[in-house]
């Protein structure tokens, strides 16, 4: 067990380091210091995440560094702790908070300090989400990443950022406050908020239907699923570089982290009931969105439209409730993450030359930037699924998994892949190849070197994760399994308790 | 029961008796005024306030018992007497400023929110229903009279005239309904009336519901709000940050204590128009602020919102809800009084502005004033981890729990859409293009917002004792 109080020391470390931006002053040389202190603090605060793999006991299905101190008047704590289903967010979420900053190096001239203080606030809330036992201190971690990311978009993004920011804002805040009712429902029933006693409390039938439905609401926006995704792509394309990475690869997480965290032990019965449910919009959203993909003329709602498309494999994954399925849906969220992560860099390399995200502004990029096109086509591969790459090993589990419980669902999700190499490789060929005859692009550069740094782990993680996956799938196993087991454990209770009656 | 006549008997009224000495003796001092006697009186009157205060928290514990029964001092009345009193005291301090420059310093004005604070305690701790239209009076009278102190000014006029005409009808309501109630049960006193109302009856229903306009109105909740909006515009800016909180606290309070106390029999009959009055109140407080461009007008329906929200708790009709409602008040003053010291400080050359479009890129112009007023302002929408959220958690906890969930699931879906109205501003302030600055915010003002801004965003680290004695208060009414 940890002695010092390892994960709000990594969850609270960006969180000083934003209150230190302050002091700083209000002119450029102010605006280079802030950019530094938010390197380093996002860079420490990956080490010591670090730290956290190195200690984390893989062969423990429990919570690990459990913290623990009175908060609220009553039984709702201040509880902190990861295990092997957590870990990997955290993770994620601290690797790519460095990436973040260095990618907004230069492309953020304005409002540097405050646009600083806003990604790490950001950090402090994403990784308490990830981390937070207790479901009250989970909803404010949750919800407080509202505020940053709707400044970050607001005030540093595209044209029509003031209708995407608000967009997201009020889209997301009607799933969670539903939410935040289901949750005083389940303190009320159990009479505690604390995650690790939920996930054994039964609960009785009509709760688990309707607090279901309102964990749903928040997490179905959040996630996107079809067909509350509309806000994705607004607040995508309207959102800075760095704004999207951090929204593609860990805001759109928290909802397949909520799926995974709530909906499926504390509601087992309504899970499986609901089921069907989830399959159909999942399949839509991968059939759907990735026929919406197709037409668009936006290199970025491109992107966005393929994040729903991925995040379809997630849900169905997840609710197959098989061991395969459960862990694609993890793999399949991480590898998105980085994915996506990296696509979004991608364009806003390209962005920040000519500043335009239109498919059609570019052309024979390749002749130009041999390097880029190169990166490029390794995310692009990778989103396709393609084996070889991380994003194949997540869609291939999550389609086993699910073809083990409904065939039907799994064989309609595979017309996603195909369709998911179609609207990639149309737009890898549109932007990379072909004559490089539009103006403008005559002068364009290669990727540079701070633009290296920043892409580097991401190729270099995108392809030994998708040839050897065990790591990610190593250190979830025993949780997935376990919880495999509680929830089969919880539905067979049920089931036998209905025929003894 | 043979009245107590001895000196040790009016101990649970030190604060009250402080008050209503205090202010005549200010107010002689004031007539025979030399010039420096305005100030002398504002710091005095904040002073008397101060000390009010101690002597409220250093009363013997307990239930406190004063005038037969009809003047009680209980956990409940401290938690709001001090709220209250906290309200008056920062209106008193943000007025300094607003009436040197706009010529308006008179004396009168701390002595009147010193006589309405007096109303105010009184009515805290009334415990049956004529102490309670006494204090109630006396609240309201010198309120008609600061709403109108720009005598100059039409708007001013407007308002007061408006406040009083209205207030006097509301009155003359709740008046009719004490009638009513004191003739189908026979006794004025809150706990004769539970005891012989146990029953109900179709003539002390009709005697609650006069009794419950009354109160409406006084909190300006739907269908008694119209008066909100345009007294709030029209009174003088440091009158209407008075009115937004301090006289709220006193409303609420009046409105839990006779609804608990005197009426636990009826509870099922006066929850369903509590329901009402909080969701026509949170709907129209957040549907009705969208178009307002005029900030203290915005205010206003703000306000009917969150009194919308803070009646919640006392629909759930439970300690836990009484517990909301407290916890709820008491982070409600904070948040008003820390954004009306951002529209105290409004001013440009030409003097104040109050239009929401005024504060264009505030977050370049004045940035400290820009953070807390956002972090005010998504406090007040109740997003996490500011104060604001924990207000609401804490009612809809209670409504969740007695089982009111349609309740529960409007009042957050008008959350909802009163957090656009907050954003508009926010976005207001931090993506459009900045106007120009307003001159300096006055010394006392910025202590004003900062204390109440670092309040809000602090709150979620240590929020055990104001809810812990929020609770305890909670928990004396029943």
């Amino acid at each position: 067990m940890a002695s010092w109080p390892i994960l709000s020391v990594v969850t609270f470390l960006p969180l000083a380091g934003a209150l230190f931006i302050p002091m700083l002053r209000e002119d450029e040389a102010g605006a280079r210091n802030a950019r530094w202190v938010a390197l380093w603090t996002t860079l420490i605060t990956f080490a010591i995440s670090l730290i956290l793999v190195w200690r984390f006991d893989p062969a423990s299905a429990d919570f690990q560094f459990v913290e623990r101190r009175p908060w609220l008047a009553g039984t709702i704590n201040y509880a902190m702790g990861v295990d092997g289903i957590s870990l990997p967010f955290v993770i994620l979420t601290t690797a790519l908070m460095p990436i973040s900053i260095l990618a907004s190096w230069q492309a953020i001239q304005r409002r540097v300090r405050e646009y600083m203080i806003a990604f790490l606030v950001l950090e402090t809330l994403m990784v308490g989400t990830f981390c937070a036992l207790d479901l009250v201190l989970f909803y404010l971690f949750f919800e407080g990443g509202l505020i940053p990311m709707f400044l970050i978009i607001g005030v540093w993004g595209g044209p029509r950022r003031v209708y995407a920011s608000f967009k997201f804002f009020l889209y997301t805040l009607l799933g969670s406050v539903l939410m935040l009712l289901a949750i005083m429902a389940v303190y009320w029933d159990a009479g505690t908020t604390d995650i690790p006693t939920l996930l054994h409390h039964a609960f009785p039938r009509s709760l688990q239907m309707w607090a279901w439905f309102a964990f749903l609401a928040s997490f179905a926006v959040k996630l996107p699923m079809w067909p509350v995704h509309t806000w994705l792509p607004d607040a995508h394309v309207e959102a800075p570089t760095a704004g999207s990475v951090i929204l593609a690869a860990i805001l759109l997480k928290m909802g397949g982290y909520g799926f995974l965290r709530f909906s499926l032990p504390m509601f087992p019965q309504a899970s499986v009931e609901l089921a069907p449910l989830v399959y159909a919009l999942s399949v839509v959203a991968i059939i759907y969105t990735s026929l919406v993909a197709l037409v668009q003329e936006d290199v970025k709602k491109l992107i966005a439209y393929s994040s729903v498309a991925h995040m379809g494999f997630v849900t169905m994954g997840l609710f197959a409730m098989t061991v395969q399925g459960v862990a694609g849906g993890i793999f399949q969220m991480i590898s998105h993450g980085i994915v996506s992560a990296a696509l979004f860099l991608c364009v806003g390399v390209i962005y920040d030359r000519m500043h335009t995200r239109e498919i059609a502004a570019y052309g024979g990029l390749v002749n130009r930037m041999p390097i880029y096109a190169v990166v490029f086509m390794v995310f692009s591969l990778a989103n396709v699924g393609l084996p070889g790459t991380s994003g194949f090993v997540g869609e291939f589990l999550a389609l086993i998994g699910t073809f083990r419980v409904n065939n039907w669902v799994a064989t309609l999700a595979t017309i996603g892949t195909i369709l998911s190499a179609a609207y990639m490789l149309w737009l890898y060929r549109k932007v990379i190849f072909g004559k490089l005859e539009k103006p403008g692009l005559a002068a364009i550069t290669d990727v540079g070197w701070r633009e290296i740094i920043v892409l580097a782990p991401l190729v270099i993680l995108t392809i030994v994760l998708g040839i050897y996956p065990r790591p990610v799938l190593d250190v979830s196993a025993v949780s997935v399994t376990q919880l495999i087991d509680n929830f089969n454990h919880a539905v067979g209770s049920i089931h036998s308790a209905a025929l003894a009656r | 029961m043979t009245p107590d006549f001895s000196a040790a008997a009016l101990v649970p009224l030190l604060p009250e008796m402080l008050l209503g000495v205090g202010a005549m003796t200010l107010l002689i001092l004031g007539a025979y005024r030399t010039e420096e006697a305005g100030r002398l009186i504002d710091a005095a009157s904040v002073v008397l306030l101060v000390i009010a205060g101690l002597i409220v928290l250093v009363l013997p514990e307990g239930r406190l018992v004063a005038f037969n029964g009809s003047f009680v001092v209980d956990d409940f009345a401290r938690f709001l007497k001090i709220l209250a009193m906290f309200g008056s005291a920062a209106a008193i301090v943000m007025s300094l400023d607003y009436a040197r420059r706009e010529h308006e310093e008179r004396f009168e004005y701390s002595v009147l929110i010193l006589l309405s604070t007096l109303g105010m305690l009184m009515l805290i701790s009334a415990a049956d229903l004529i102490a309670l239209y006494l204090g109630l009076e006396l609240m309201s009278l010198p309120l008609y009279v600061v709403a109108a102190s720009h005598r100059s000014s039409l708007r001013s006029s407007e308002a007061g005239l408006k406040y009083f005409v209205l207030g006097a009808l509301s009155s003359g309501m709740l008046l009719y309904g004490a009638s009513l109630v004191y003739g189908f049960t026979g006794t004025v006193t809150f706990a004769g009336i539970a005891h012989s109302a146990a029953e109900g009856g179709a003539g002390l229903i009709f005697g609650l519901v006069f009794l419950f306009a009354g109160f409406c109105f006084k909190v300006s909740a739907v269908p008694f709000h119209m008066w909100t909006p345009d007294v709030y515009e029209g009174a003088p800016t440091p009158v209407t940050a008075f009115f937004a909180a301090a006289p709220k606290v006193a409303g609420i309070a009046m409105f839990v204590r006779a609804a608990v106390v005197a009426f636990p029999g009826i509870a099922g009959q006066w929850q369903e128009i509590v329901v009402f009055v909080s969701i026509a109140s949170m709907l129209l407080g957040a549907f009705a602020a969208i178009g307002q461009r005029n900030f203290k007008r915005l205010m206003a329906y703000s306000s009917i919102g969150h009194m919308g929200y803070a009646l919640i708790g006392l629909a759930a009709g439970t300690a836990e809800g009484v517990q909301g409602v407290l916890v709820y008040m008491a982070i409600y003053v904070t948040m008003t009084l820390g954004v009306f010291a951002v529209i105290l400080s409004m001013r440009r050359k030409g003097g104040m502005v109050e239009s929401i479009d005024q504060l264009a890129g505030l977050a370049r112009t004045h940035p400290a004033m820009a953070f807390f007023l956002a972090m005010l302002l998504f406090s007040m929408a109740g997003i996490p981890p500011l104060a604001g959220f924990f207000a609401k958690f804490y009612v809809f906890l209670a409504a969740i729990k007695a089982g009111f969930y349609i309740l529960a699931v409007i009042g957050v879906l008008a959350s909802v859409v009163g957090a656009y109205y907050y954003l508009t501003i926010v976005k207001i302030m931090y993506f459009d293009e900045p106007a120009e600055g307003f001159v300096g915010m006055p010394y006392e003002l910025k202590v004003v917002l900062a204390v109440c801004g670092l309040f809000n965003i602090l709150f979620f680290l240590y929020p055990a004792p104001l809810v812990g004695v929020a609770s305890a208060a909670a928990r004396s009414l029943f």
